[in-house]
């Protein structure tokens, strides 16, 4: 087992990510940020916002009125998480945008891949073509549970 | 007689509308494949304040049985707990009980 990323200590949210997978977080979160702002119809972006209501006229309007801000907050959390991915500390602001533009991520690639319940992310087959795909998948699921875990405790 | 009658029969329909307009709306989290249980479980404790324990299970009847109402309210009040759930990737919906 690697060395933990994510940790909770006396003085907050600890963070130690390799330049590696700084380069790669912040690669990640410029796609995302890009395709969020160039194709906003995706389908890989469908899960990010899932209707409220059933009626469509009453779903036009909650989009209308919530549609920019949840937008606006899905952008600010991924460009705070690119910013202070080379950070050794995490603020509670910083650690709230990590787990929600962390989990975005996890959203758009699982959709992708179509990833299920039952996928087993422990035994990729170097052969699949979803494998690169899914290895970044599982690092990024990897790094939430350390999230969660340290904010839960 | 029409003179008593008529106004009878304009509050009746009134009457049903504050009965339409009083019923609570629901706000109901759908399982997904992606979310983690415990993230769902942290997004339930801090948006809606409830304990690790009330937390869990709900995140347990999500992921059991397909869904669970996790609040319920006026339509303001479901609009607003929908949209903070929708910004932490949870799929959620909303309907009238």
């Amino acid at each position: 087992m690697p060395e933990l990323r994510i940790e909770r200590s006396a003085d907050g949210i600890q963070l130690h990510l390799p330049l590696q997978e700084q380069g790669l977080i912040r690669g990640l979160a410029a796609d995302l940020v890009a395709t969020l702002g160039e194709a906003p119809a995706d389908p890989s972006l469908r899960r990010l916002s899932p209707p409220a209501y059933d009626d469509e006229t009453d779903e036009k309007g909650y989009r209308e009125i919530m549609g920019a801000e949840l937008l606006n907050g899905r952008l600010q959390a991924l460009e705070l998480m690119a910013a202070t991915a080379g950070n050794e500390r995490l603020s509670a602001d910083e650690a709230e945008a990590w787990l929600r533009a962390l989990n975005d991520l996890r959203l758009v690639l699982g959709t992708r891949l179509d990833v299920q319940e039952n996928s087993l992310l422990d035994r990729i087959d170097s052969d699949d073509p979803d494998a690169a795909g899914l290895a970044v998948y599982a690092y990024l699921s990897w790094l939430q549970e350390q999230l969660v875990e340290a904010l839960s405790e | 007689m029409t003179t008593t009658l008529a106004p009878v029969e304009v509050e009746q329909p009134r009457g049903a509308d504050d009965v339409e307009l009083d019923r609570p709306w629901i706000v109901i989290v759908w399982n997904d494949p992606i979310n983690l249980m415990s993230y769902v479980t942290l997004v339930f404790q801090k948006l809606f304040g409830y304990t690790r324990a009330r937390a869990t299970q709900l995140m347990l009847q999500v992921h059991n049985e397909g869904k669970a109402v996790v609040s319920s309210g006026t339509r303001e009040k479901a609009e607003h707990d929908v949209s903070r759930l929708h910004a932490h990737g949870l799929w959620a919906t909303m309907r009238q009980d």
